[in-house]
Parts: structure tokens; C-alpha cells; sequence
């Protein structure tokens, strides 16, 4: 390790940061002693899907929003049926919320898993990616591979597929998977409930950083389950407010280095956080019975603080998705309607939903035949990625006796902490200028 | 060759695009390990930090051209490449966000962003193929997870991959699926549209909505009447052949047909 003089100025880049979804760089730069500039850059190009959703039907935002993002295309289906179904002033039955909770639990299984496997571990057992980790543990990467194959699974099954899932309408699904086709991916799911108890586990055997931030945390609660297709916000400081009045809460802004908005809480200073530290701070009394005791052995308390830690609060996660999958799939009985009818109306409809990364929300206004007047969507990387420039200033700031290389690498752990979804981030906002 | 003589080097790359296709390949749970014996994977920041340098022995390249950066970074990785092979609808046809090509961008920048002078951005989306040579093109938004596995050991064989231009009618049939549109009326892009994704939206009592794209000869302007007489409005007509593929020539020709008074039709 290299002692730098505290004098002198440094620079720690990476171009392109590695096992992240979608291409963005990092900087930070330190002169005299101090980090005086953070930024994560997001320079992939931007894809304006807020501006192609215009003059499109009501029944076509799922469909079109889940090319935004191929890791969570789920989370984007979801929100955005929930946001045209509120536009519309319709309800759906319990049966089709319980069988869009199970595709959702694919997702979460999905994408948790392959930022923990594959993104994320090789960062704590010191290889550059899954596959060069393989070499060593073997075994553990092969867990991750059947875990993660037992999401991309169950999202084929009731989805159709894993990527862009083509079986999600707004009012509901064109088919229902039947109970015995369910029953069927029991075994595998019983399976993939042991590997993530495994992944707990090993997880929570990492080493971490002493590393604790203080953002607001804003997540969806719900009435009485751990929130994933459903609820209402709540933050850490105790605010809480509808996913309708999402926009009174929340200010986006457009900084030069990123082609993502900034989002922030209104009346707030500092940056906020979404995802799973978030989620299992705010719901942590919402965890099913075998997550809870996981969480418990792992050593996390009712609130995580630590982003480092994140990973292991994704691993809970994961026992949190097969098991409410199992639940579901037990409970499940055949015989009501794939989907409701969803007619259009004038109107505004907000949907928010907890994407694996965090909360996803979409807003629509619709002209009386359905026709997208606006459209507005608040992807989870754009509301941390103040967080993330936060957490680094403070990291790095203590860190500053590391030699480059590794400060370097350190700090692309502390951006993968929050699994960034630059794809997602980019493809941003309508962006409404004012100052509330 | 690459670094390793013994083994081809595998590079990945991303262009504009959602990054699915490229995830299709780390789908590929139970082969994964084993693709990475028989390649080395020299190139592909989703999933290692490791660069090798190039040249490399096989590119799959995902999304589409859309900044003036990215149409010199294509001919640098065509360069730096023995075969190239694009994946997925972005990179094979513009992908959704060539539904610019149809707009007009600064109002497309401008709506989305409050300073729009700081988002650099070209006025269309267009496929590899219009900037280099492309040695294959694996169609889908996204891909298919076995077609892509074909493609890469048809690489390793030497061999073309067996990947046919049919629709999806044919694949429809052959999974002895009820006709979706015969049955029950429901209107389906799959005598059009390009196989590879084993008719999955009739199978989930669904029509198809066109994602792999044209299929190699097309008769669009017939199915268009068919959709017609099952009572598609223009308005839909025009929307339903202008999603993930809107700028394939076969899909782009249609959907004009049925533009909006006002929009001009080319």
C-alpha cells in the first residue's frame, strides 16, 4: 500500500465502470487534502422514452417502457399498468395483484441475484468478474447460476419470458398460468429458497468497510406484506404520502455531467436513498417468517446504515421473493379472468412499484380515447444517484492514505452498492421547471 | 488471434440500447461456465473488469448508433474485430429509440430535458449495418437465448449459423398452436414478422406484436387489410407496425401508409 502526501492533487477515474448495467464513468478529484469534485457520469446515450410515449394508445406504455430496461423490464410493466389503471379509475381483482407479485418475485430473484454473483462478490473475494471467480469457488458461482435460473424460471412461466416479458396487459395478464404449471416449479423453488438462505450466509461472512451514511430513506410500505408490486410512501424521518402526490414530494434536476436527472426530496437538504436498505429499514416488521430469521442470523439489526451492507440485505431479499413465491404458488386457485377491461378516459395516473434497485414511479395523462398526452417516469438510479456521489465524497475523504489503484476500486464498489441502472437513469424524465 | 492462441477471444459491446440482449448472455445459466473454456471472454464490462486487448476473434455488438462518438467507436470495434455479429433489435434495426427517426429530436431533447445544450445526441438511431459491415444479425427485442448459442458454437464449427427467415406463422404451426386470429379474431403481426422466438405471444393467447422484426419477404399491405376487416383502426395500424423495429424498411413502409394526416409518408 502507498502512503500519498495529503498535498498533492489527485484524480481517480474509471472510463467505464465495470459490472454495472448500462455504461457510465466515475471521478472524483481531490486537491490539498480534500474531494473537492464527485461525479458519476452517465454518458450512455439518452433514449427519450418520455417524449416517444406521446400520442401512443393506453393499452401500449408496458409494453414500450420495458425496453427501457432489459434487467428490471418487469418493474417498468408493473408501474406503468398500475399508473394507466389509475388513469382509468379501475380496480383490479386480488387474484391478478397475487399473480403479478409471483412474476415480480422472478424479477427480484433475477436481477438480486445477478448483482450479487455476479456483480457484486467478486468485489468482496477480490476477482475482476463471476467467471475468473469461478476458477477459485466454484461452487458458489454455480449456486448463483441455479438461483438465478430459477427467477429467469418463474418469469418465463408467468411472463412468457425473462427478458421484455410478453405476457402483461394493462387490466391484468393475456393468460394465467394454471395451478398445476405453478406446482410444477415448486421443486426449483424450494431449491432456489435453500441457495438464497446460502446466500445470506455467505454474504453476511464479507468483510466491510466502517462506512455509515445518513440519507433520507424513502421507500413503498403496504398495508401487510413486504412491499414489491404495492403501497404508499413512508420515509425514515417519518413522513408519508400517496403515490399520487409523488410529484409534490420530489424535485428532479438536470446537472451537466449526467444525461440522468437528479432527483430530491423537496424539503430535504440531503441526498435520499431508494432500494433494498431502504425498503428493509422502513418494512422491516413486513418480513415473512424465514426472511426475518435469516436477517436475524445475519447479524443485521432492524435498520441498515451501512450501503457496504446492502448486499446482504439483497440476500434477504432473495429469501423474501421465494418465499412469498412459494406462498403464492401454494395459495393459488384457477378459475378467474386473466385481465379486467381497463376503458379509456381523460385523466392522470400515477404507479409506483419497488424495482429491485428501488422505486420505480411513472405518471400519465391520457386524452378521453386513451391517447398519452405526457408521460413522466422516476427511474430508482436517478433518485440515488446524489446518494452515490455522496457516499464517495465521504469514503474517499477518509481513504485518502490508499494508493490510487486501489481507492479506485474501492469506490466502484461503493457506486455498485446501489446496483446502478444506468440504462434505466438515462432514459429519463419529463421535466417540469419550477421551483416548489 | 487474440491473446490465448488456444482459445477465440469473445468481446461484448454495448451501443444505445436497454442492455437485455447482452443479458441474454449471462442467461445462459447452464452453459455459461463452459462458453468460458471454450472462448475467452477478452471484452465485456457487464460482466469483469479484466480487459484483454485486441483484436478479437468474435464481437457481438448490442444497440444502435445514435451519438456522433458512438458512429466512430463502431468503426474502431469493426476494426478490432475478425467477425462481427449484432444482437438484438437496437443493433440490428435502430431499436425503439429510431422511433426518433420520425420526429423531430430537438423537440424530443426538449421535452425530456430542461437544458437540453448539455445532452449530445444524433437526429436518428440507426442499425450497425448502416455504419460497417455486419458478419451476422441475430434478430428479437430481445434475442433468444438458444438462438444466440447457436450463433456463438456456429462461430466456434466455422459453420453458418442454422437460424431460418421464416415468420413466426411457421413456427406457430409447428408448436401446433390454435391460430390466434382464425379463433378468436385477435390481430397478429406473425405472417410478417421474423421467427426466433418459438411463437410466444400465441402461445399466451396473444397477438404478435412484431419484435423480432420483418421477416425476409413480407407481405405487409395484405396483413394490414386482414387488420383491417378485424377492425383496426388506422390510428393502430400506424402504431402497431412502428415499436421495437419501426425503422426496418418492411415495418418503416407500412406504418407510413397509415400515418396520421400531416405526418409525411416515407
Amino acid at each position: 500500500m502507498t502512503h500519498k502526501g495529503a498535498g498533492e492533487g489527485r484524480e481517480l477515474t474509471a472510463e467505464t465502470l465495470a459490472r454495472v448495467e448500462g455504461e457510465g464513468a466515475m471521478r472524483v478529484v481531490v486537491t490539498d487534502g480534500e474531494v473537492s469534485e464527485v461525479q458519476l457520469r452517465i454518458y450512455e446515450p439518452p433514449r427519450f422514452f418520455e417524449a416517444m410515449l406521446r400520442g401512443r394508445g393506453h393499452t401500449e406504455p408496458p409494453d414500450l417502457t420495458s425496453r427501457i430496461c432489459g434487467i428490471c423490464p418487469v418493474a417498468y410493466e408493473m408501474s406503468a399498468c398500475r399508473a394507466i389503471e389509475d388513469a382509468c379509475g379501475v380496480s383490479i381483482p386480488e387474484d391478478i395483484g397475487l399473480m403479478r407479485r409471483l412474476l415480480y418475485c422472478g424479477e427480484w430473484i433475477e436481477s438480486h441475484t445477478l448483482h450479487v454473483y455476479l456483480l457484486h462478490a467478486p468485489d468482496f473475494l477480490g476477482y475482476p468478474g463471476a467467471v475468473e471467480m469461478a476458477a477459485d469457488h466454484r461452487d458458489v458461482v454455480e449456486r448463483g447460476l441455479r438461483l438465478k435460473k430459477a427467477g429467469n424460471a418463474l418469469m418465463t412461466l408467468v411472463g412468457g419470458r425473462a427478458v421484455h416479458p410478453v405476457n402483461v396487459r394493462v387490466g391484468g395478464f393475456y393468460r394465467l398460468p394454471t395451478g398445476a404449471e405453478l406446482r410444477a416449479l415448486r421443486p426449483q423453488l424450494e431449491r432456489a429458497l435453500d441457495d438464497a438462505l446460502a446466500t445470506v450466509s455467505l454474504a453476511a461472512g464479507f468483510d466491510f468497510p466502517d462506512f455509515e451514511q445518513d440519507h433520507e430513506y424513502v421507500s413503498l410500505r403496504s398495508e401487510r406484506d413486504y412491499p414489491i408490486e404495492d403501497g404508499s410512501f413512508v420515509t425514515s424521518s417519518g413522513r408519508d404520502f400517496a403515490v399520487s402526490a409523488f410529484g409534490d414530494w420530489v424535485a428532479e434536476e438536470q446537472v451537466p455531467h449526467s444525461h440522468a436527472l437528479h432527483a430530491r426530496l423537496r424539503d430535504t437538504p440531503g441526498p435520499y436513498a431508494v432500494g433494498p436498505l431502504a425498503r428493509y429499514s422502513l418494512n422491516h416488521d413486513r418480513l415473512p417468517p424465514t426472511a426475518r430469521e435469516a436477517a436475524y442470523a445475519a447479524g443485521l439489526g432492524t435498520t441498515c446504515r451501512n450501503p457496504f451492507r446492502s448486499i446482504v440485505v439483497r440476500a434477504v431479499e432473495l429469501v423474501v421473493a421465494c418465499e412469498e413465491a412459494l406462498r403464492i404458488i401454494d395459495g393459488w386457485s384457477d378459475g378467474g379472468a386473466p385481465s379486467v377491461p381497463v376503458p379509456p378516459r381523460a385523466g392522470v395516473g400515477h404507479g409506483a412499484t419497488e424495482a429491485p434497485r428501488g422505486t420505480l414511479y411513472h405518471r400519465y395523462e391520457l386524452a378521453p380515447d386513451g391517447t398519452v398526452l405526457d408521460a413522466q417516469i422516476v427511474p430508482p438510479t436517478s433518485q440515488n444517484q446524489a446518494g452515490i456521489e455522496s457516499d464517495l465524497r465521504g469514503f474517499v475523504q477518509d481513504r485518502l492514505h490508499l494508493d490510487t489503484e486501489e481507492l479506485t476500486r474501492q469506490c466502484e464498489q461503493a457506486i455498485r452498492n446501489y446496483d446502478p441502472c444506468i440504462s434505466c437513469a438515462t432514459h429519463f424524465l419529463e421535466l417540469t421547471v419550477e421551483e416548489g | 488471434m487474440g491473446a490465448d492462441a488456444a482459445r477465440p477471444t469473445l468481446a461484448v459491446w454495448k451501443f444505445a440500447s436497454c442492455d437485455g440482449c447482452q443479458l441474454t448472455v449471462l442467461n445462459c445459466e447452464d452453459e455459461l461456465l463452459e462458453l468460458a473454456e471454450e472462448v475467452e471472454i477478452a471484452y465485456f464490462p457487464e460482466a469483469t473488469r479484466a480487459v484483454v486487448a485486441g483484436p478479437y476473434d468474435l464481437s457481438l455488438v448490442e444497440g444502435s448508433v445514435t451519438t456522433a462518438d458512438d458512429a466512430v467507436r463502431i468503426r474502431q470495434v469493426r476494426q478490432s474485430s475478425r467477425r462481427l455479429v449484432t444482437i438484438g433489435a437496437c443493433a440490428t434495426a435502430g431499436g425503439i429509440q429510431a422511433l426518433r427517426n420520425f420526429a423531430d429530436v430537438a423537440e424530443f431533447r426538449a421535452a425530456v430535458y430542461a437544458q437540453p445544450e448539455y445532452v449530445e445526441t444524433l437526429a436518428t438511431s440507426t442499425p450497425i449495418a448502416a455504419h460497417v459491415p455486419v458478419d451476422f444479425e441475430l434478430r428479437g427485442c430481445p434475442i433468444d437465448r438458444v438462438q444466440l448459442l447457436e450463433v456463438v458454437a456456429a462461430f466456434l464449427q466455422r459453420r453458418r449459423p442454422r437460424i431460418t427467415a421464416e415468420s413466426v406463422c411457421v413456427e406457430c404451426k409447428r408448436r401446433g398452436n390454435v391460430c390466434v386470429t382464425v379463433a378468436h379474431g385477435t390481430p397478429c403481426l406473425g405472417p410478417v414478422t421474423h421467427a426466433g422466438c418459438g411463437a410466444l405471444c400465441p402461445s399466451y393467447d396473444r397477438g404478435c406484436y412484431g419484435c423480432f422484426g420483418p421477416a425476409d419477404t413480407t407481405n405487409t399491405r395484405s396483413l394490414s387489410g386482414r387488420l383491417t376487416e378485424l377492425g383496426m383502426p388506422e390510428r393502430d395500424l400506424h402504431r402497431v407496425f412502428r415499436t421495437f423495429n419501426a425503422a426496418a424498411p418492411a415495418f418503416a413502409e407500412e406504418s407510413a401508409r397509415h400515418a396520421p394526416h400531416g405526418e409525411e409518408a416515407s
